[in-house]
């Protein structure tokens, strides 16, 4: 009796450690996936640029409408120093590769797992963006149908401010 | 940047206007303001539920996205998939094929903006097909995140 409320105990403080807050001011964590065309994507190599992680599903309508306006910025700021990765939060990478193949875009995108969801605080909701500085910490956080023009303002704040 | 940069910036700018003003490619899904608002329950009044006795407890059915319901769900929820897909629908039907129609369900996505959500309308009308009388959908105006998670209500994980 004694052990099984150990147990329980136990269990409700594995299910309350659960990192749900991750924001700015935190390194963003690590990953290594292979993108969609074969080629690896891992978050470390983009150290010394911005980069705006977006998660994001084929079959999430806001996610969409975003997408070609995160093309732009990675057309207009990229030669600057920023660097737009997608996440697909998809079941599988079909559907996301057969969507890409209708409405392409010029970054690269994996496929992202419960794990990765987990350790940046809890992919729950699409879309979901991250801003990340050069050094790998968070700048900003931007859940749901995300203002672009706000993330445009911050990247190019970034981009205008002067380097550490 | 030059200004051939900058023209074509502005072009795929447009074509971004353009194409988020045309919508997504997706197909058209029945939009969650179609459900009545008698069947909706706010995510704090369902929480009371949780701690029924477990003969009156609704069956309560996830029709969202696996990897969230892996993340975080309601406590004792299942995981029937993506109702605006045919194998979330089949799999829905499977799981209540046995049910007496007057058995209480409820069902919540929260994998989007509830005006963007895709499943939520999809799960409900299959159930009010199939001539389920008791069903109930939690509303969820943002995101499982947000309005469950943060509110610090009951949360497991897992399969």
């Amino acid at each position: 009796m004694r052990g099984s409320r150990i147990a329980a105990c136990a269990l409700g403080l594995l299910l309350a450690g659960v990192a749900w807050a991750l924001g700015p001011g935190d390194v963003a964590p690590d990953f290594a996936l292979t993108d969609f065309n074969g080629k690896p994507m891992r978050l470390a190599d983009y150290r010394g640029k911005l980069v705006l992680l977006n998660f994001w599903a084929s079959w999430c309508g806001p996610c969409l409408e975003e997408m070609p306006r995160l093309s732009a910025l990675q057309h207009n700021y990229g030669p600057l120093g920023l660097q737009v990765i997608g996440v697909s939060m998809d079941d599988e990478a079909a559907p996301a590769k057969q969507l890409l193949v209708k409405r392409p875009v010029n970054y690269p995108i994996g496929l992202g797992d419960d794990k990765l969801g987990e350790r940046y605080g809890g992919i729950l909701g699409l879309p979901q963006s991250f801003l990340i500085d050069r050094h790998g910490r968070i700048l900003a956080r931007y859940k749901g149908e995300a203002d672009l023009s706000q993330i445009e303002a911050a990247i190019k704040s970034q981009f205008t401010a002067p380097r550490h | 940047m030059s200004t051939r940069t900058s023209v074509v910036g502005a072009l795929l700018g447009i074509l971004a206007i353009l194409a988020g003003a045309a919508g997504p490619v997706l197909a058209d899904h029945k939009p969650a303001a179609s459900i009545p608002t008698a069947a909706l329950i706010q995510p704090a009044d369902f929480t009371a539920t949780l701690n029924a006795p477990a003969a009156s407890k609704p069956l309560i059915l996830q029709v969202g996205f696996r990897k969230a319901y892996l993340q975080a769900h309601i406590p004792g929820s299942e995981y029937v998939g993506a109702a605006s897909e045919e194998d979330g629908v089949k799999v829905l039907r499977e799981r209540v094929a046995t049910l007496h129609k007057d058995r209480a369900i409820v069902i919540y996505c929260g994998c989007c903006p509830w005006s963007k959500c895709p499943n939520i309308a999809a799960a409900y009308d299959t159930l009010q097909q199939l001539g389920f009388t008791n069903v109930k959908v939690i509303y969820i105006a943002d995101d499982f995140g947000t309005n469950w998670v943060d509110q610090g209500f009951p949360t497991a994980k897992g399969s």
